[in-house]
């Protein structure tokens, strides 16, 4: 299904925010997830079913002040 | 220097992390300066390069305490959520609270601010507003449950130092019992030392260290400035005269004429 991930369209056949996660490459490293612009904790990314045109945000630490 | 929700800090320096030439000088600011705290930020991750990964390490290394901020957002509803994840990510309850309301000036909007800060105070959220020197916004922001305020000196990277040095003074004076510091807008290290002299307990920097030519020495400058205030503030500085009073004692001067 196509999704939207950090604002890029991708076509991914996944059921879960989690699967998302580890399909893109994010598996394990320090990040936070939102979609459709909600929060969604870390433990619970395994119940959240993704629907086709969801927008994913994968965000990380980075530099600011 | 007052305690910021409960947690003493070693000094009054906070340091921005962002704008430096590399990770190592970023560092080494860091380490030469002794800034107590790193304000940091969330940005997009690329499941390819992993960048926010190596800089993570970066900042857990220097062993200082984490600001999260949320920089850039301008609503309420993106300010929350951006506090969420950054309190996940940086397993913190302290939030640098952003909500930009004008472009040209970063000013932040004082009304979602307060608004954003209740909500994020209910939560448990530690929350450090980043305001103006309004103390009617102050005081709403207390009243949401902020313990700590952080007025700009003058807007965000402008380098221009204390703009409304008599409002600052008046909020000083006005909450005698709250953590202060002075987010943004300051240049040099006097304006950090004069902030400090004014009774500030810390001031927020970026811009002005890692834009300089010598990144960790103007860090190391700063400190030092902030390290003189302080002792200034405490040494209970004279009062501004309009005349001159001489310094040398007139009586026993020899009669020369």
């Amino acid at each position: 299904m196509k999704l939207l991930l950090n604002g890029a369209s991708i076509d991914a056949q996944v059921t879960t925010l989690a699967d998302l996660i580890v399909i893109e490459g994010f598996g394990g490293a320090k990040i936070a997830t939102a979609v459709n612009g909600t929060f969604v904790p870390a433990l619970a990314r395994v119940d959240h079913i993704l629907r086709a045109g969801d927008a994913v945000e994968v965000l990380a630490p980075m530099q600011g002040g | 220097m007052r305690d910021f929700y409960g947690t003493a800090l070693s000094n009054g320096l906070m340091l921005g992390t962002a704008q430096y030439p590399s990770p190592a000088i970023l560092a080494d600011a860091f380490k030469r300066s002794g800034a107590s705290v790193a304000t940091v930020s969330l940005r997009r991750e690329s499941g390819q390069d992993l960048a926010g990964q190596d800089f993570w390490q970066l900042i857990r290394d220097l062993g200082v305490h984490i600001l999260p901020n949320t920089a850039g957002c301008h609503s309420v509803k993106e300010a929350v959520t951006t506090a969420h994840m950054a309190r996940e990510v940086f397993d913190t309850m302290w939030i640098k609270l952003e909500v930009i309301g004008e472009e040209d000036t970063l000013q932040p909007d004082i009304f979602g601010l307060v608004d954003a800060a209740r909500i994020l105070t209910e939560e448990g959220f530690q929350v450090f507003p980043y305001t103006t020197e309004d103390l009617v916004v102050a005081d709403k922001l207390l009243h949401a449950g902020c313990e700590v305020l952080m007025p700009w000196g003058a807007p965000i990277g402008s380098g221009l130092g204390l703009n409304n040095i008599f409002g600052l003074r008046a909020m000083r004076a006005h909450f005698p019992d709250v953590p202060l510091v002075i987010d943004a807008g300051l240049g040099l290290p006097s304006q950090a030392a004069a902030a400090i002299e004014m009774g500030f307990d810390a001031v927020l920097l970026n811009t002005a260290v890692a834009k300089a030519g010598d990144p960790a020495a103007m860090a190391e400058a700063f400190a030092s400035a902030v390290k003189a205030g302080q002792l200034a503030n405490a040494a209970d500085p004279m009062e501004p005269r309009d005349m001159a009073v001489p310094s040398t004692p007139v009586i026993g001067k020899a009669f020369l004429t």
